[in-house]
């Protein structure tokens, strides 16, 4: 089990992520995507800590890591937050100017 | 001031850093009380800005090693000239926001307002985040400062809890997310090519690989989704003109210049090397593009915060020059260095005209119970004080002599003839043509006389003065540029005077 491992897995759920952000509409959809990038970027991180069998991890990026989740943490709640005001202001769950998908966003 | 006060290794920076957060905490503390600590914390703020940047003219740029741990395992903050400029600025522009709102959010008689509440431990927290990121020499240490500022804006924007805004606040959040995430993904690529965050070790090591480009790219483009740059603009207009007007000229002031601050420090200080002519045409090509389309949208404007919005978003622009200006060390331009100072110099220049256009525009919305342009008619007549600080803040975003911004258009101006892109020129004085049409727009609508004679609400002189200082400010920069110029000297980046790669 190499870091490429890590790194590629990172890879595929930034994508996930990004084409969630941009293709859904649903604003919580939408924060979820934002913490799928935020845990490949945090998988890949993780991943390159390895320094090879039997030489031990580098601590910098379990470190940065930990800290990168305190953050998406307090953005994921600052969101969640700001869309229920808005859902309990409106009863929108999409910013005004875009509409729920057809399909898996409909509901 | 006592000479031992200023040597190296006083930690200015330190307290530039931990003074606002203290306050933010007692602020929360306090609760309706936190008003009492607003003035003396943001003069407080000031002299400490103003400590390090005579610190820096002193002794020069020194680097602060956070509790005595040294890169690569520590965290430096690093005070240069550059640095302590934008502290100085940031701490003006703070001065008079605090002293601007400490009535505006006033606990009524009844009980404490949840915005009255939240605004203090916000704005100081912002104010944290702005100098350490401005402080900032290790790139994961400037991803955490940066979200903190992320997180304060929006939470600002927000801060009235109208549909409008928290739209506004919800769309600024979702680009200023991703921006982060982009740059935290650069960020990991750059640990995982060189096993180092520090700013200095990174130059050293730097060298123009496929990693590094890739890095640098991705970190550049999340910092340009947050600086708003043309055309990733679209959040900006909304969420800087529904925010209360205290916040909106914070957040268009300073806030979008953080990230700017990033992009800059990101090519000029760590990765001259990896810049290639075809970037620096490009970011150049998005400033033109910012200038021109920012302008003409602020041209077409109804509502008067929506046309200082738009204008800081056509401001931007020019920041974007100074790239394609310094040139490239295989090209070297004669007038690098001064299209590197003229790009900060723009920066730090339109921080206190546009805080006071939004401050003298929120009086002015206020007086009228309307924030259209059209109510306005007259209203220089009611509110002498707050056109004349617009009238001021309009002559320095248009670039007019003696201004701030007219030394900061005029150096970037003589670097684009001296260097033969006379295409860039173009842009810059279409720039100045364009703000002079809108800002005359808004201007002719306060002198001219109403139909009727409107009912006014009275706005306090006070608050008018302090939107006029700030604009006393930006012209004063144009006046008295010498020691800001010599301070943006100071430590500043080698590739700044011999181009960029």
């Amino acid at each position: 089990m190499s870091p490429i491992l890590y790194a590629a897995t990172g890879a595929v759920l930034v994508g996930i992520g990004v084409f969630g952000l941009l293709a859904r509409t649903h604003l919580l959809r939408r924060i979820l995507a934002f913490n799928v990038i935020g845990s490949g970027i945090f998988l890949a991180f993780g991943g390159l800590g390895s320094r090879g069998p039997g030489s031990g991890v580098d601590p910098v990026p379990q470190a940065i890591v930990i800290t990168g989740i305190v953050v998406a943490l307090a953005a994921t709640a600052l969101a969640v937050t700001l869309v229920t005001r808005l859902f309990e202001e409106t009863g929108a769950v999409t910013l005004p100017g875009e509409h729920p998908a057809e399909g898996p966003d409909a509901s | 001031m006592l000479p031992d006060l200023l040597a190296v290794g006083v930690p200015w920076a330190v307290a530039s850093i931990v003074l606002p957060l203290a306050v933010a905490l007692a602020a929360i503390a306090l609760g309706p009380h936190a008003r009492h600590l607003v003035l003396p914390g943001a003069l407080l703020g000031a002299v400490i800005a103003l400590a390090a940047a005579a610190q820096v003219l002193a002794h020069g740029a020194w680097h602060h090693a956070v509790g005595g741990w040294l890169p690569p395992l520590g965290i430096r903050l690093r005070l240069d000239g550059l640095a302590a400029s934008f502290l100085v600025a940031t701490a003006v522009v703070a001065c008079g926001v605090a002293g601007f709102s400490r009535r505006l959010f006033e606990p009524s008689a009844r009980r404490e307002t949840r915005a009255g509440f939240a605004f203090w431990p916000l704005f100081f927290v912002m104010w944290a985040g702005l100098n350490a990121v401005f402080l900032g020499a290790d790139l994961f240490n400037l991803y955490v400062a940066l979200e903190l500022l992320t997180l304060t804006a929006v939470a600002m924007v927000a801060l009235d809890g109208k549909a409008e805004t928290l739209a506004a606040a919800i769309r600024y959040l979702l680009f200023a997310l991703l921006g982060s995430l982009a740059y935290l993904l650069g960020v990991a690529l750059l640990y995982a090519r060189y096993g180092a965050l520090d700013l200095g070790l990174l130059r050293a090591a730097a060298v123009p690989d496929a990693i590094t480009l890739a890095a640098g790219a991705i970190m550049t483009a999340g910092l340009m989704a947050k600086t708003a740059i043309f055309p990733l603009h679209g959040w900006l207009p909304p969420a800087h003109a529904g925010a209360p007007t205290p916040a909106s000229a914070m957040l268009s002031a300073l806030v979008v210049k953080a990230s700017f601050y990033l992009i800059a420090r990101l090519w000029f200080d760590v990765l001259p090397a990896a810049a290639t002519v075809e970037t620096s045409q490009l970011f150049g090509a998005l400033g033109a593009g910012a200038i021109v389309f920012g302008s003409l949208l602020a041209l077409r404007q109804e509502q008067l915060k929506l046309v200082i919005a738009y204008s800081t978003v056509a401001q931007l622009g020019y920041l974007f020059l100074m790239f394609p200006l310094t040139g490239s060390a295989a090209a070297p331009q004669p007038w690098a260095a001064a299209a590197w100072t003229g790009g900060m110099f723009h920066a730090l220049a339109h921080a206190p005209a546009k805080a006071a256009m939004f401050l003298a525009a929120g009086l002015m919305i206020k007086a009228c119970g309307d924030g259209r342009l059209a109510p306005l008619a007259g209203i220089g007549r009611d509110l002498p004080i707050a056109c004349f600080a617009f009238g001021l803040a309009a002559v320095s975003l248009m670039g007019l002599p003696p201004s701030g911004g007219f030394t900061a258009k005029y150096l970037l101006l003589t670097a684009a003839l001296a260097s033969g892109q006379w295409w860039w020129a173009l842009a810059i004085l279409a720039g100045g043509l364009l703000a002079a049409a809108y800002l005359f727009r808004v201007l002719n609508r306060f002198l001219i006389a109403p139909a009727e004679a409107a009912p006014r609400v009275a706005v306090a002189r006070r608050d008018q003065a302090i939107a006029l200082a700030l604009a006393g400010v930006s012209i004063l920069l144009g006046l008295a540029s010498l020691v800001p110029y010599q301070l943006l000297q100071i430590g500043r980046p080698a590739a700044a005077v011999g181009g960029l790669s």
